[in-house]
C-alpha cells in the first residue's frame, strides 16, 4: 500500500486533484451544517450580486442562495456519480466476465448486445430514459448506468480473454475448481487495476451527464444540483452572471480533479505505463 | 594474428538507484581478436547482455549508463564517441543479432526492404546493385529461394529463417565484430545447430570477431575459442575454452558446469508392469471454425496430436521429447483434460476419463496433477502462497484447517522457508516459484504428475535443483511422471523411457539408454546429433573439447 502511495504521489497534478476532491467531499458532507436550511428556500433579495445582502456568491431570480445550492448540489453530484458508476461497473463486469471467459456463442451474443448500446449516442439515450421513467434520482442513476456500462464490459472482456489462458487459471482447472470461483477469485482480482481507473473517469462523466440532464430540466425536481442551478440562471446570464458561473466552475473543477485522479491512478496501477516519461 | 579488435578495460555500468545492485557490470575487462569467438557466459541477471549493448552504445539511457572504463574498438573509445559516429559504427563495423528474431525484425517491412535499408544508410549504391547484394547475402546464409524471401514479411518465415535473415543483415556490410546475444535460445535444437554452424562458417570466411552471449555451456563448447564467465556483473573466470570447460578454477564456474545435465542417460529404475495411465488413438485438431454468421472461409486446420498411444507404468518417468510445435504440450493438456480431444481414449487405472464432464472429472483430479512451464505465469499474483497450495484440497472438499496444515508441510517438503506461507508470489525467484507450483500439484496427493517443461524457464543451476527435487518427490511419493521437455540433456537425466514426438505423432518410443545408444527413427538421430556440445561432457568430463585449428 505504501508503495502504491509513493507511485501515486509522483504525479503532482494527481495529488492536487485528490486534494480538490477531498475538499468537495468535505463540502458535501458538511452541507447541512454550513447551510442548514433547504437550498430551495427564498433566503433574501433576488438577484443580489456576490457579497451583497449577506450572499457570498449572490442569489438567483427567486432569492435562493447560490452558495447553498453549490454546497448541497455537491452532495447530489457525488452521490449520483458514484452510485451510477458502481451500477455500471457491476453490469459491465458481469457482461464482460461471461463473454470473455466462456467465449464462443455466448461471447457473440453478449457483445452484440453491448454494441447495440454503444451505437446509441449516450446523452440522447440518457435523456430518453429519464423522460420515459419520469425524472427522479433513481431514474437518473439508472439512465447514467445504462449508457456507461458498455465500455466497462469491453474492458473486462479483454482482460478475461487474456487471463483465462494463463497458466495459473489452467492450474485451477486441474484442481477441479468451478468456473464461478475461478472468475471471481482468480481472474477478477487481476483485472481490478484497469477497472478502478476506468471507474474513476466514469464518475466524472456521470457528473457531467447528471448536470446536463438537470440543465434540461430533467433533474429530480426535489433535489438541488449544479446543473439545475445553471439551467435556472441561464436566461439571466448577462444581467446576473453569478447564478450560472459559480455552479459551472464547481462542475469544471470537480470533473477536472476526478480526471487528474484517474490519470494518477492509471500511472500508479498500470506498471507498463508507469515508466513512459 | 593477435591484433585486438575490441578491448574493454575496467568497464562499469551503473543501474538506476533503487535497483538490486548498484552496478550491472563491475570492473569488466575483456578483449576480442580478429577471427576469434569469445563467449560471455552467465545466468540471467549476470550483466552479459548489458555488456554487449554497451559496446553498441545501446544501453537504455538515461537509466542505465556507462559510469567508468573504456570500450576500445580499434583503439577508439566507443563510450566517448558522438551519436553520429556511433551510428556509423553500428551495422557497418559492429553489428548485432538478437535472441528473438521476430521482435528484432520490423513486422511491416519485407526482408528485402530491411536489408536494403542498411545499404541505403551506410553506403551509396544504385538500386539494382543493392538488390543484387541483398539476394547474394540471403544466398550466403543458405536461405532457399532468396528472391522469394526478399519479398517475404517476417511472419511468413520460420524462426530459423528469420534468424538467418537477421544474420544476413548483420553481415551485410562485412562488420569487423559480430555481437550475438543469445541468438539461438529461442530456436529448436536442430535449427540451433544449423545457425551455430552458419555463424562459424561466416566467421571463417570473413575473419570476423564474434562476441557470443549465451547461458548454454553446450553452445559454448561448440563455438567458443575463449570464454568469459560472469556472475552478478563481475567476471569470475576467463580463459580458453579448454581451460574453462575442462578445468574450471572458480567455484561458480565449477558449479555451473556441474549443473549442466550430462547427455549420458542414467540407469532406468526397475518398474512395475502395472499401467496407471493409458492413452489410445488420441487426436486433437485446432482451427476449422467459422465466423458468427458462417461467412468467410474456415480457418486453417492444424492437427496438433495424431493417433497418439502412450502407456505410463507405475513409478516410472516417461519423457515426451520434441521440438516446438510437435504437439507435446497439447498432448499433456489433453491428457489432464484442460482441452477437449477430437477422439481417443484416456484411462487412469483402467477407468476411462476422456468424455467425462467437468463435474464428473473432479474426483479424478486427485489422481492426476500438472506442473506448468512458466513459474511467473502459473501462480496467481494476487493470492498468497499458502492459499495457492491449499486451494486444491479445499476445492476437493477437504477441511480448510487440514488443507492449511498440508500446505505448510508441503512448503517444507519442497524446500522453502515456512514464512513463505503468507507471502505473495512476486516475492520469490523463478526457482522458488517453481517449487511453489510443485507443492500445489502435490497437495492433492496425485499418483500421476504431468510436468510440462518444468525447468525450461530456469537458469541451469536452478534447473538442476528442481530436477533433483522432482526426483526425490517421485521416489518418496511413488509418483508416475509424464515429463514433457525439448531438452534431451534433461530427458537423459530424468526419464526412464522416452517418446519422441514430431508433427503431432510419436515417431519412436523406447528406454532412454537404448534410444540414445541406438536411435531407430531418422528424426531421433537428427535430434541427438543437434544437441550442442555433445562431444564435450557425454558423461566423462575429461573428454576434450573439439580443438579448432583457427587463428589462435
Amino acid at each position: 500500500m505504501s508503495t502504491f502511495w509513493q507511485r501515486y504521489k509522483r504525479n503532482k497534478s494527481a495529488v492536487f486533484g485528490l486534494a480538490v476532491i477531498i475538499i468537495v467531499i468535505i463540502m458535501a458532507a458538511t452541507a447541512n451544517f454550513l447551510y442548514p436550511f433547504d437550498p430551495f428556500r427564498l433566503a433574501g433579495k433576488p438577484l443580489s450580486g456576490p457579497g451583497m445582502n449577506g450572499f457570498w456568491l449572490g442569489s438567483d431570480s427567486l432569492g435562493r442562495d447560490v452558495a447553498a445550492g453549490i454546497v448541497h448540489g455537491a452532495k447530489t453530484s457525488l452521490l449520483i456519480g458514484l452510485i451510477a458508476t458502481l451500477v455500471a461497473i457491476f453490469i459491465g463486469i458481469v457482461f464482460g466476465a461471461f463473454a470473455g471467459y466462456y467465449g464462443g456463442r455466448l461471447d457473440d451474443i453478449l457483445m452484440r448486445i453491448t454494441e447495440i448500446f454503444q451505437t446509441i449516442p449516450s446523452f440522447i439515450f440518457a435523456i430518453l430514459l429519464v423522460a420515459i421513467m419520469k425524472p427522479s434520482i433513481v431514474s437518473i442513476v439508472i439512465a447514467i448506468a445504462v449508457v456507461s456500462w458498455p465500455g466497462v464490459a469491453r474492458l473486462v472482456r479483454g482482460e478475461f480473454l487474456a487471463l483465462k489462458n494463463r497458466e495459473f487459471v489452467q492450474a485451477c482447472h486441474t484442481l477441479g475448481m468451478n468456473d464461478l470461483r475461478i472468475m471471481l477469485r482468480e481472474i477478477l482480482p487481476n483485472c481490478m487495476s484497469p477497472i478502478i481507473v476506468i471507474g474513476s473517469l466514469m464518475v466524472a462523466t456521470a457528473i457531467l451527464i447528471e448536470s446536463g440532464l438537470a440543465f434540461l430540466g430533467l433533474g429530480d425536481p426535489n433535489i438541488m444540483s449544479w446543473g439545475f442551478q445553471i439551467g435556472a440562471g441561464r436566461t439571466m446570464l448577462r444581467s446576473a452572471w453569478w447564478v450560472c458561473t459559480f455552479p459551472g466552475v464547481a462542475i469544471l473543477i470537480t470533473v477536472l480533479a476526478i480526471n487528474l485522479v484517474g490519470e494518477g491512478l492509471n500511472d500508479a496501477l498500470n506498471p507498463r505505463l508507469r515508466e513512459r516519461n | 594474428m593477435t591484433e585486438k579488435l575490441l578491448q574493454i578495460d575496467n568497464l562499469f555500468i551503473e543501474l538506476p538507484t533503487g535497483s538490486e545492485r548498484q552496478h550491472a557490470v563491475q570492473d569488466l575487462s575483456l578483449e576480442l581478436a580478429q577471427g576469434e569467438t569469445l563467449c560471455v557466459v552467465g545466468e540471467s541477471g549476470s550483466g552479459k547482455s548489458l555488456t554487449a549493448r554497451a559496446v553498441m552504445g545501446l544501453l537504455p539511457a538515461p537509466h542505465v549508463r556507462v559510469s567508468g572504463g573504456q570500450i576500445n574498438f580499434n583503439s577508439e573509445d566507443v563510450t566517448k564517441a558522438t551519436y553520429d559516429r556511433l551510428r556509423d559504427i553500428r551495422g557497418s563495423e559492429i553489428s548485432m543479432i538478437f535472441q528473438e528474431p521476430m521482435t528484432a525484425l520490423n513486422p511491416v517491412m519485407s526482408i528485402g526492404n530491411q536489408i536494403d535499408e542498411i545499404f541505403r544508410y551506410h553506403v551509396s549504391m544504385s538500386r539494382s546493385e543493392r538488390i543484387e547484394r541483398a539476394i547474394e547475402l540471403l544466398r550466403d546464409v543458405n536461405l532457399p529461394n532468396p528472391e522469394q524471401i526478399m519479398n517475404a514479411y517476417p511472419h511468413e518465415l520460420s524462426g530459423g529463417q528469420r534468424q538467418r535473415s537477421m544474420i544476413a543483415m548483420a553481415l551485410a556490410l562485412k562488420p569487423q565484430i559480430l555481437i550475438a546475444d543469445e541468438p539461438t535460445t529461442a530456436l529448436d535444437v536442430t535449427t540451433q545447430a544449423q545457425i551455430l554452424k552458419l555463424i562459424r562458417d561466416m566467421q571463417t570466411a570473413s575473419n570476423t570477431g564474434v562476441l557470443f552471449i549465451t547461458h548454454d555451456f553446450g553452445v559454448v563448447a561448440d563455438i567458443a575459442d575463449r570464454v568469459v564467465v560472469m556472475q552478478h556483473g563481475i567476471v569470475v573466470e576467463s580463459g580458453t575454452v579448454n581451460q574453462v570447460l575442462n578445468s574450471p578454477e572458480h567455484p561458480y564456474t565449477q558449479a555451473l558446469i556441474s549443473a549442466v545435465p550430462s547427455l549420458m542417460p542414467r540407469e532406468a529404475r526397475s518398474r512395475l508392469e502395472k499401467t496407471v495411465l493409458q492413452v489410445r488413438g488420441l487426436n486433437k485438431t485446432f482451427g476449422g471454425g467459422k465466423s458468427f454468421f458462417g461467412f468467410g472461409k474456415p480457418n486453417r486446420e492444424v492437427r496438433a496430436v495424431k493417433d497418439v498411444e502412450l502407456d505410463l507404468h507405475k513409478g516410472e518417468t516417461l519423457g515426451v521429447v520434441g521440438e516446438s510445435g510437435s504437439g507435446k504440450s497439447t498432448l499433456a493438456r489433453c491428457i489432464i483434460r484442460l482441452m477437449d480431444t477430437d477422439s481417443g481414449e484416456i484411462s487412469i487405472d483402467g477407468n476411462e476419463i476422456n468424455g467425462l464432464s467437468r463435474a464428473e472429472m473432479r474426483p479424478w483430479r486427485n489422481k492426476i496433477q500438472m506442473v506448468f512451464q512458466d513459474p511467473f505465469a502459473s501462480l496467481n499474483p494476487r493470492v498468497r502462497v499458502g492459499d495457492i497450495i491449499a486451494q486444491g484440497p479445499v476445492t476437493q472438499g477437504i477441511d480448510r484447517d487440514e488443507a492449511i496444515k498440508r500446505a505448510r508441510e508441503l512448503i517444507s517438503i519442497v524446500g522453502l522457508d515456512g514464512r513463505a506461507f503468507d507471502r505473495f508470489p512476486h516475492e520469490f525467484s523463478g526457482g522458488q516459484r517453481q517449487r511453489i507450483g510443485i507443492a500445489r500439484s502435490l497437495a492433492l496427493k496425485p499418483e500421476i504428475l504431468i510436468a510440462d517443461e518444468p525447468v525450461s524457464a530456469l537458469d541451469v543451476s536452478i534447473q538442476a535443483q528442481i530436477l533433483k527435487l522432482l526426483d526425490e518427490i517421485r521416489d518418496q511419493m511413488n509418483l508416475s511422471m509424464l515429463f514433457i521437455t525439448h531438452d534431451l540433456r534433461v530427458a537423459a537425466q530424468v526419464c526412464d523411457r522416452l517418446a519422441v514426438m514430431r508433427y503431432g505423432e510419436i515417431v519412436e518410443t523406447g528406454a532412454t539408454a537404448k534410444l540414445f545408444a541406438n536411435p531407430q527413427h531418422s528424426y531421433t538421430r537428427d535430434l541427438l546429433a543437434a544437441v550442442p556440445g555433445k562431444e564435450w561432457k557425454t558423461g566423462a568430463k575429461s573428454s576434450s573439447v573439439k580443438s579448432r585449428t583457427k587463428s589462435a
